[in-house]
């Protein structure tokens, strides 16, 4: 009797890998073919000697930490003081981060190059770092459904009330309590809506694109349309860094003591 | 001159007034309970000391300090919680120098505090230890110590037994007594448990739907409670209905009883409620008891050092405490015996 539960989670979990697996493989392996006849890395090899993958990915790479640093500040003290002293609000406030999932892109990016062209009262377009800095800024728009939402839980675990009470009658002020005790004790639920925010960013197409920014998914796009086996080389590469970001997170919250407690 | 003065403090939540014109002086070194049923506005009370809420009217001062208006951080508080709150992401030590490092304490200083404290407590050798690793008891002693490491002027305690076991509870107890008493450090302690109030405070404030019922020493509350409310929440109380007769004279179920001078009496023949504590009814006769009356056992509880009986007198039940004495067993429910009082014992219920 306990038997048949089991096996069908079973099937049902073989069932599931399979879907998924299968077009990985056939991907992988038809990256493999760039030579004909045999396997080889060629694919692999001309996509990490163009210098404009390098180029873009790392454009890309340094957006995105920017992107993460400066959505985690401006998340993490709304979340912490929603919870805090607007418990009331935390209803309105969700329903606001999650407007991204809702609005295209295409969209927001309208309306910022309407807000900020270089006729206007703040001329972010008229230079490449203002561009940038506009590019950062839509890039936070997109995370914040799981930057929020990865805090905010984060914020659940613990007793954010009593311990603020507790830092204040010790002497500590907002930016002490905010970076002694708030951040470490949601470090990895920031880590988690970073690592989303990190793939978001690395994929992000529609904004790098009519913002005209050498980012790495317009790249990836061009790529797409010109090659033939360097696309799945390029997503294969993709599916490893996003593998790799997923470990180090695992490896983080291992490394982090305080942290086992909750597990 | 009090070192923490409270006057005619008042908080007010929409339209729920939850504390009502609260005012205490408590001397340097005193150590005094906060005690009420919840939602007497003792919390509210502690919660305005520590400035997590402002009053809405009256004021605070702190060794001739006026703090009323001054944020919780700048107050040099220290508090204890319910719940612990320690911080989860630092070890013991490092709780412990949390309130030092905000101060800005030279890292020499601060670990030197830091074993202290821990040595205070009894701990030292759980310094490196995370929260999660201790037990409650554990936890407990390190938020004292953590509170007590800044050197605070006052410390507030929120409860911090509640949430103990009974043994690790009157161990704690007594620990933080000493160390107050060691320290001399002027304390206000918050509990809904006149147990915890009585044996450790110098003295009690009882509070009943925000105000102050009655001050006074652990030994004043309990056998001269000035109001029905603080008579009955403090201790188990046996109520009579008496009737004045001569002088300062009562007359019980037809025995007379001969009240202390200075008790204030209504005029003769009137009704009245009195009270007598459990262990103030004697079980048979005894010198120095006027009042002797008939009563059935109804129920025997043996408690250890003390047995509490209770007994049916003209229909009424009361409650009766004796000492347990090894060649001398209990009587037998059912039991007819003889219970005798004594005037001096009375506690006349004004309110």
């Amino acid at each position: 009797m306990m038997k048949s539960p089991k096996f069908w989670s079973w099937i049902a979990f073989g069932g599931g890998l399979f879907y998924f697996f299968v077009p990985l493989i056939g991907m992988f392996e038809f990256s493999l073919r760039a030579k004909r006849g045999e396997y080889s890395f060629l694919a692999y090899q001309n996509v990490l000697g163009d210098p404009q993958f390098q180029q873009t990915f790392f454009f890309s790479f340094v957006m995105a930490m920017f992107t993460i640093v400066w959505g985690v500040l401006l998340v993490t003290p709304t979340a912490f003081w929603v919870r805090l002293k607007l418990p009331q609000l935390r209803p309105v406030i969700e329903f606001i981060t999650l407007l991204p999932l809702v609005i295209p892109p295409i969209v927001i990016v309208f309306g910022y190059i309407r807000m900020y062209n270089t006729s206007s009262f703040l001329p972010l377009t008229g230079s490449a770092m203002g561009t940038n800095i506009l590019l950062m800024f839509g890039y936070s728009v997109l995370a914040l459904p799981y930057l929020y939402r990865a805090v905010d839980t984060g914020l659940r675990t613990i007793d954010i009330v009593t311990l603020t009470e507790a830092a204040q009658s010790l002497g500590a002020g907002w930016i002490t309590i905010m970076f002694r005790l708030i951040l470490p004790n949601v470090l990895v639920a920031v880590l988690s809506g970073a690592f989303l925010t990190f793939a978001i960013v690395i994929g992000e197409y529609v904004f790098a694109a009519l913002l005209n920014r050498p980012a790495f998914g317009p790249y990836m796009v061009w790529m797409g349309s010109n090659k033939a086996y360097e696309p799945a080389a390029l997503a294969v590469i993709a599916f490893a860094i996003t593998w790799a970001c997923m470990g180090l997170i695992q490896l983080f919250t291992r490394l982090s003591k305080h942290e086992r407690a909750k597990a | 001159m009090s070192f923490l003065r409270l006057t005619h403090l008042e908080k007010t939540f929409g339209q729920n007034r939850v504390v009502k014109d609260f005012s205490l002086d408590v001397a340097k070194g005193e150590f005094i309970s906060l005690l009420g049923p919840s939602g007497c506005g003792k919390t509210t009370v502690l919660r305005m000391v520590a400035g997590f809420e402002t009053p809405t009217s009256g004021g605070i001062t702190i060794d001739g300090q006026e703090v009323t208006g001054l944020k919780p951080n700048s107050r040099n508080i220290g508090m204890m919680f319910q719940a612990y709150a320690l911080f989860p992401n630092l070890t013991v030590g490092e709780n412990v120098a949390f309130g030092l490092k905000v101060k800005g304490v030279p890292r020499a200083a601060r670990n030197a505090r830091v074993a202290e404290m821990l040595k205070l407590i009894g701990l030292s050798d759980l310094i490196g230890r995370y929260p999660f690793q201790l037990s409650g008891g554990q936890q407990q002693r390190v938020a004292l110590a953590r509170a007590l490491a800044p050197s605070p002027r006052v410390l507030l305690l929120d409860e911090p037994l509640s949430a103990l076991d009974a043994k690790v509870r009157v161990s704690l107890r007594n620990e933080i007594r000493a160390i107050q008493k060691d320290l001399g450090i002027t304390t206000i302690f918050v509990t809904h448990d006149q147990e915890e109030a009585m044996s450790i405070s110098d003295r009690i404030v009882v509070m009943n739907a925000g105000i102050a019922d009655q001050v006074g020493s652990p030994f004043e509350i309990y056998n001269r409670p000035t109001t029905k409310f603080v008579a009955n929440f403090v201790g188990t109380l046996n109520t009579f209905d008496a009737k004045v007769a001569d002088g300062r004279q009562l007359v019980i179920a037809g025995q007379t009883l001969n009240l202390p001078m200075g008790t204030a009496l209504p005029p003769k023949g009137s009704a009245m409620a009195i009270a007598l504590r459990p262990e103030a009814l004697r079980l048979g006769r005894s010198e120095g008891y006027e009042a002797v009356m008939p009563a059935t056992v109804e129920e025997v509880q043996f408690m250890g050092s003390v047995i509490r009986l209770r007994a049916d007198v003209a229909g009424s039940k009361v409650s009766l405490d004796t000492f347990n004495r090894a060649d001398h067993p209990p009587p037998a429910i059912g039991e007819r015996v003889e219970i005798s009082i004594s005037g001096k014992d009375v506690i006349v219920l004004n309110a």
